[in-house]
């Protein structure tokens, strides 16, 4: 029997609400299942609890990670296919006081954009990228990124990634941890709710490392895709963990913060 | 005071947004919530509450369609018990 309330029951407090205050509307025309739209609450959250609503700018890239720029408010733009990091240097050159962020699937970051991203970080641009990380082109139909990890299956090879045939994937997060002017990189995982409250916390040293102008910072989040991996949805948490997970690992891999 | 509150929490579904894609159903520390045998508008089961649900917002963390509002309930005040279905 289903006794869930309909409208908010008396003498209650409301501890979450469906989405955040900065999503217009919480209908989104992404798949069932989708990593996504967690990992975009996720951020919105932290934008609200930073006090950064009204003096944040977010560059979006191309892909499912732009699928809902249509109900955020914040100020946004939308940039070329992996140009991101590049248009995010200009706002942020021009307007130092805000908090830049950019959104950009690994397809966007990695396969289209990946002498962006690099140059951006190398620059110790003061802007943070997230990359939302599932491994394949969704938008596209679920298509083979450079970030697709071995084994991983997508639409294109069904019975995975074979090192011999299609070589090995990009490890963006730890490219861009090992150049001299990133502050802070790490990398996390909406699979459950513990991954997300640490997603959570990633972003929001994401931002205070911008806001304290210690240089580039990323943070990857990793996304389910079952309609890219031909998984049933409720199985997408477990198969992203076999694959992308276990072969990547969970954590913060650069902190100047905490280091110096 | 000695009232025993019948669960901590409960949960308001937007079950016509629902997608269908279960992955609140192994979240929920409790267990409480199950899939519909019935359709929404959408085409897709949506999750049912049981009774039990402590408020606890991991079906909200997780869902990807914003489907969970999630509310604490406050142990019943002796002073406004009368009142209190009026708020």
């Amino acid at each position: 029997m289903n006794v869930a309330a309909t409208v908010p029951p008396p003498n209650s407090v409301k501890r979450s609400p469906f989405g955040t205050k900065l999503l217009l509307s919480e209908d989104h025309p992404l798949c069932p299942g989708c990593g996504h739209p967690v990992a975009l609450r996720v951020i919105l959250e932290v934008l609200e609890e930073l006090s950064l609503v009204g003096r944040s700018v977010g560059i979006f890239g191309h892909g499912c990670s732009a699928m809902m720029i249509g109900q955020m408010d914040v100020d946004l733009n939308l940039s070329l296919h992996g140009r991101a990091p590049a248009t995010a240097t200009g706002v942020k050159r021009m307007l130092p006081d805000r908090a830049v962020f950019t959104m950009q699937g690994d397809g966007d970051m990695v396969s289209e954009g990946l002498a962006e991203v690099l140059h951006t970080a190398a620059r110790s641009e003061k802007i943070t990228c997230f990359l939302l990380n599932n491994g394949v082109f969704g938008d596209t139909g679920g298509h083979m990124t450079a970030a697709s990890v071995i084994g991983q299956r997508t639409k294109t090879d069904l019975t995975g990634r074979k090192a011999e045939e299609h070589g090995y994937p990009i490890p963006i997060s730890k490219l861009v941890a090992s150049l001299d002017g990133v502050s802070y990189v790490a990398r996390a995982s909406v699979h459950n709710a513990a991954g997300i409250t640490q997603a959570k916390r990633f972003v929001r040293k994401a931002f205070e490392h911008q806001m304290q102008r210690t240089g580039f910072s990323l943070v990857e989040i990793l996304t389910m895709c079952p309609t890219g991996w031909v998984s049933k949805t409720a199985d997408g948490p477990a198969y992203m963990m076999e694959t992308l997970g276990q072969q990547m690992g969970l954590g913060e891999l650069k902190d100047s913060l905490a280091a110096g | 005071m000695s009232n025993p509150v019948q669960s901590g929490g409960t949960v308001i579904i937007a079950q016509d947004r629902c997608k269908g894609c279960e992955l609140c159903i192994p979240a929920c520390p409790p267990r409480v919530l199950s899939m519909s045998t019935e359709k929404n508008a959408l085409g897709y089961y949506f999750p049912e509450l049981a009774e039990g649900c402590t408020g606890c917002t991991a079906c909200h963390l997780v869902c990807p369609d914003y489907v969970f509002e999630v509310y604490r309930l406050l142990p019943p005040q002796p002073s406004q018990s009368q009142t209190s279905a009026v708020q």
